[in-house]
């Protein structure tokens, strides 16, 4: 018999030949004699991250098990059983009263199944898929998807953005309703903020979704935040670059974020998408989407939008800690950065011995921009001496910029121009609501478990 | 098959009936390990509390299997549409429980017990331990699955002649605790959720109702024997697994105490005989599963004017009304299932909890009429569904959606009757009957659980586990007979924290072995009748006490005495213990008491040595063996004192 490396997924060292010897492909049903008992099972694949010592033996009541293959002295294959994962696929019905909405996929989780090698979650995206695992998007819209990547979120980049800014552009031209993106959320938000660059005067929703525990967990935020972007993208009348994600962690509501606003602000829970310096646009359930706010872009019946995706990638940030060194920023600008932010201090400071740092950028032409590491409030360079010292050295103050919108903006524009007055214009000028003239008062909202009046709103509002 | 046996009274019913109906069962033994904190993050464990501080809304979903498959259960808790809503205390639950935060790694104290646990079991330890998730789509825990893993297999105890096998063991979070389940809310407490414990899975080789909870008590007493496991309510809790000769293995879950065990058992055999019974009656009438035939109406229209409360009610808030017709039913609907039970509580349960239809009643049915409907309400009923008098009605009431499940739910029941015994997972109840809870589920709802990694075990550290296990408990009470420890101390001993102590007592320090037991186990219960607090008799006071008595510092007979006298003082100072006296001192006392004797009036003479005797003994006790005394005064065998 002759095998090839598949069907021994994951196996490697000792277990592989101990495999080997037994004729004993993975999915192989078998009775194993072992040293210190017998064994009946499914011989499965294992995770390429575990050791080479053991066979993972799938029991007949489900679970598994570890036997070291040191310990097996006979293996005799019964039969092959291999698993057919597979979300049911159905058509997905066509309503011609119905409009239409795009699903644009970029990686994440939304739908998915189980990669038994590495362990991980592969993304099922079929609109088949799909309306299998969620059937009552067929009550809202007609679904159309295309996968355009399928990257974790942490390795989407500029060429990524610009590909997803292009196929918005042909999507918008086509007519559609409104566009959807799934995309993993550690970097949704930087994705969120370039694209309400690159994409400018959208006729139509673009939304982002993603989700915090993967679809296949029975308490997955992934449906129902799914259910929420798709409403948002077939019915609201809000035409702008969104971030459509759990408000609260209970299932109850989901909160629509300016894509230039919003932030991932908690490793692992549902509701980590916040608004910063500002309120969200709106709430989104089931029954549809309730504005919190009106000035947003509406919704238009033209298909014109206008599109520039480019970036200049010779961009950083530079998150400021007490005692940096002249030599970081030295080294950004010796390796060719055009343009750096810092995200300072306070109201936006560094310290001395970084100044003269600051003045080889300046000489250098290297636009440097200011945010604050508080991620709340605006830089404010006047307040203090060194912070005139510090525009004296070229440090452009970025308002209330979030960090890493800084970021991508820069990018931006230096992918449009090399003159740096043109890109200050460019960086200063609010296009998406990056900048606000002013900061609600009920902007920033961080309220301190334990005290009395919070403990009992959180015990009467499901959060 | 004999099925014209019938079933008897549960006091009336022999080893042979049992045998007769083919009577099976096995256990599956949930026991919470004692640990400081919970398995896979680091709350407080054991700290209950009904008070909470917050609530979040979720649902469940079904998944997909590993293999591809959607589990049964899995689907039927979907229909449901529960809103879950858990009830969150800060001090007893952090963000992993509310699956906010991904697992942290295992408890290995935890693991520890269990594997010690499993070794006690005689079972193979496995070599790399696998986490699973099992889902649970009622809601029970937060993810909608449980974190289990095997880490054990293929054990066995002693039971009567013969060994009863373990088949697996694993260790899991355990699952909320439920407040309420009314209509589409369902409620629970996370106050238990996580904490460790295992799950022990014996065969079915129970033959009788007794023997099943004989078996479920050597192994709550194996486990008991190893002092790491929790006690009290809700620490321990047995499902049962029961099936008949052609019945399906039907699970009993929850059950809170042993005791309840014979009577549930009893009762889930007779209700799987009573429906392979009910099924030959429905071939008899020629209804199979390919000819059984039912249909649905609603029957709001007709029913306008009615007295019977719950429908007044229900017509009165406009809901509607639905009647199905089961085709050649009649009378099936009261056929006994369980003691006091019958057919159509199998269905009103379906109704009850896959429907959401809450509010007992919900349902009445053509074959008790009672005093629900008037029978021409019955009649025009029967006329507008087109039944004959040969059908059962069954009529139910909700809002439009519960009620479309409701009728579905009814038919679906009643359609498995011509087939046989559904598989269930049933929930027992206090009168030792039965009711259903959900689908069973099988194997396709376990799936790997991505969060954590494999975890190896490595014989170092079962070698090291070994060295605090305690023995089988069977092998002691082997030894302590060999011993003639009294029967009423050798169960208990068996399984106490001394029993190490006891062992070195007898063997290294020569103690008595009656005595030793006497001091360990019968004691305390002495003084904790005499309401002393007894927390300081521990393995430090006794091991001081066994070496005062094998130095022959004390006599045996001052131990009670000692002992009260460090409860009393709550500390074992070198004060308390007696100086020893020579028998030339005893002389002496004996000589000072026997002239005190003058100045008591003694009425009874013969009394006199007695009186002597305590006297003495109050001054000399524990310092030289009371036989000496007694011999002293005169005494000519101890047998005479009293």
């Amino acid at each position: 018999m002759s095998f090839n490396n598949e069907d021994f997924k994951g196996y490697k060292g000792f277990s592989l030949d101990t495999l080997k010897k037994f004729n004993c492909p993975v999915w192989s049903e078998v009775e194993i004699k072992a040293v210190d008992g017998n064994y009946k099972g499914l011989v499965l694949p294992r995770s390429e991250t575990a050791d080479e010592y053991h066979i993972v033996l799938k029991l007949p009541i489900g679970y598994n098990i570890g036997i070291a293959a040191e310990k097996i002295r006979e293996v005799k294959v019964t039969g092959r059983r291999e698993a057919k994962y597979k979300i049911p696929e159905k058509d997905f019905p066509y309503d011609p009263k119905k409009p239409r909405v795009k699903l644009l996929g970029t990686g994440g989780t939304i739908a998915s199944r189980l990669d038994y090698r590495t362990g991980a979650v592969i993304p099922a995206f079929s609109p088949g898929e799909l309306y299998g695992s969620v059937p009552e998007l067929a009550d809202i819209c007609n679904l159309e998807t295309e996968k355009l990547y399928g990257v974790f979120s942490e390795n989407m980049g500029p060429d990524q953005w610009k590909g997803l800014a292009e196929a918005i552009g042909r999507e918008i031209e086509k007519g559609v309703h409104g566009i959807v993106i799934g995309h993993g959320t550690d970097t949704m938000h930087h994705t969120a903020a370039i694209l309400s660059f690159m994409v400018q005067e959208s006729p139509i929703p673009i939304v982002m979704v993603g989700s915090q525990r993967s679809s296949d967990r029975p308490s997955s935020d992934a449906a129902l935040n799914l259910i929420h972007s798709v409403t948002t993208a077939a019915k609201s009348d809000i035409a702008e670059v969104m971030v459509c994600m759990f408000g609260p962690t209970s299932d109850l509501y989901g909160l629509l974020h300016r894509g230039t606003r919003v932030r991932k602000m908690h490793s692992s829970y549902r509701s980590t998408f916040r608004t910063i310096g500002d309120i969200p646009l709106a709430t989104v359930s089931r029954n549809g989407v309730t504005p919190l706010r009106e000035d947003y872009k509406k919704r238009r019946k033209d298909n014109n939008v206008k599109i520039n995706a480019v970036f200049d990638e010779r961009v950083s940030i530079v998150y400021y800690y007490p005692n940096m060194k002249p030599d970081i920023i030295d080294s950004l600008v010796e390796n060719g950065y055009r343009g750096i932010v810092i995200a300072g201090t306070g109201l936006g400071h560094v310290n001395k011995p970084l100044y003269p740092a600051l003045k080889r950028a300046q000489d250098a032409g290297v636009a440097v921009y200011m945010t604050v590491q508080t991620l709340w409030g605006y830089v404010q360079m006047y307040v203090y001496d060194t912070g005139r010292d510090m525009m004296e050295l070229g440090v452009v103050p970025a308002a209330n910029m979030l960090p890493e919108v800084a970021y991508v903006k820069l990018g931006w524009a230096l992918g449009q121009t090399e003159n740096l007055d043109e890109v200050k214009e460019i960086m200063l000028t609010p296009i998406a609501g990056e900048i606000t003239e002013r900061e609600p008062s009920n902007g920033y909202l961080i309220y301190q478990g334990g005290l009395p009046e919070v403990e009992e709103f959180i015990r009467k509002y499901k959060k | 098959m004999p099925n014209d046996f019938i079933f008897k009274p549960f006091h009336q019913m022999t080893e042979k009936d049992y045998q007769t109906v083919g009577f099976k069962s096995g256990l599956e033994i949930h026991q919470q390990l004692l640990t400081d904190k919970k398995l896979f993050c680091r709350c407080p464990a054991g700290r209950y509390s009904k008070q909470y501080d917050a609530e979040i809304l979720r649902h469940m979903r079904p998944t997909l299997s590993e293999m591809g498959v959607y589990d049964g259960t899995a689907l039927m808790e979907f229909k449901t549409k529960k809103n879950i809503i858990y009830r969150i205390k800060r001090e007893t639950v952090c963000t992993y429980e509310m699956d906010d935060t991904p697992p942290f790694l295992i408890n290995e104290e935890a693991l520890d017990i269990a594997l010690g646990i499993g070794m006690l079991y005689n079972c193979n330890i496995v070599d790399e331990l696998h986490i699973a998730r099992k889902q649970y789509l009622d809601g029970s825990i937060p993810t909608g699955f449980q974190r289990t893993a095997i880490f054990a297999l293929d054990g066995w105890i002693p039971y009567k002649d013969r060994k009863i096998k373990i088949v697996q063991m694993s260790i899991e979070e355990d699952s909320c605790r439920e407040v309420s389940d009314i209509g589409h809310d369902r409620v629970y407490l996370t106050d238990r959720l996580g904490m460790p414990l295992i799950e022990t899975v014996t065969d079915a080789a129970m033959k009788t109702p007794f023997e099943v909870a004989e078996v479920a008590y050597l192994c709550s007493k194996l486990v008991r024997s190893s002092n790491r496991v929790r006690r009290g309510m809700g620490a321990a809790r047995e499902d049962v697994n029961v099936s008949v000769t052609g019945g399906t293995r039907v699970e009993i879950k929850g059950v809170p105490k042993i005791s309840l065990i014979p009577i549930l058992t009893y009762n889930e055999a007779m209700r799987q005989w009573n429906l392979l019974r009910l099924r030959e009656e429905l071939r008899r009438r020629g209804i199979t599963p390919e000819t059984f035939q039912a249909s649905s109406f609603d029957i709001t229209p007709i029913i306008k004017k009615v007295h019977y409360a719950p429908l007044k009610n229900a017509i009165s808030s406009g809901m509607k009304i639905h009647c199905a017709v089961l085709k050649g039913f009649k009378d099936l609907l009261h056929w006994q299932t369980q003691t006091d039970t019958y057919f159509s509580k199998e269905i009103s349960d379906r109704v009850r909890v896959i429907a959401c239809l809450t509010n007992i009643p919900n349902i009445i049915h053509s074959d008790s009429k009672g005093e629900t409907i008037t029978s021409s309400d019955w009649q025009k009923v029967k006329k507008f569904v087109n039944a004959t008098d040969d059908d059962t009605l069954v009529i139910v009431w909700g809002n439009e959606a519960d009620l479309k499940t409701a009728v579905e739910e009814i038919i679906i029941r009643a359609k498995e009757a011509t087939i046989g015994i559904p598989s269930e997972t049933r929930q027992a109840l206090s009168d030792g009957t039965n009711g259903f809870e959900r689908i069973l589920p099988g194997a396709d709802r376990m799936y790997p659980d991505t969060d954590l990694p494999p975890k190896k075990i490595s014989d170092e550290r079962l070698e090291k586990i070994k060295l605090s296990l305690p023995e089988q408990f069977w092998l002691r009470e082997k030894w302590y007979k060999e011993l003639n420890i009294p029967d009423d101390l050798i169960e208990e001993l068996s399984i106490s924290r001394f029993a190490e102590l006891f062992k070195k007592a007898v063997i290294d320090w020569k103690i008595n072995p009656v005595t030793a037991a006497v001091t360990l186990i019968q004691l305390p219960k002495r003084f904790k009748k005499m309401n002393l607090f007894c927390d300081i008799l521990d393995e430090i006071t006794f091991e001081k006490l066994f070496r005062l008595l094998a130095e022959n510092r004390i006599t045996s007979d001052y131990i009670f005495y000692l002992l009260k006298n460090v409860l009393e003082l709550g500390s074992f100072p070198d004060e308390i213990i007696p100086e020893k006296i020579s028998e030339s001192e005893l002389n002496n006392i004996i000589e000072q008491e026997k002239s005190k004797l003058n100045n008591y009036r003694i009425i009874k003479p013969e009394n006199e040595k007695v009186i002597l005797m305590s006297l003495v003994m109050k001054r000399v006790r524990g310092r030289i063996p009371a036989k000496i005394v007694a011999q002293k005064i005169g005494f000519k065998k101890i047998g005479n004192l009293k």
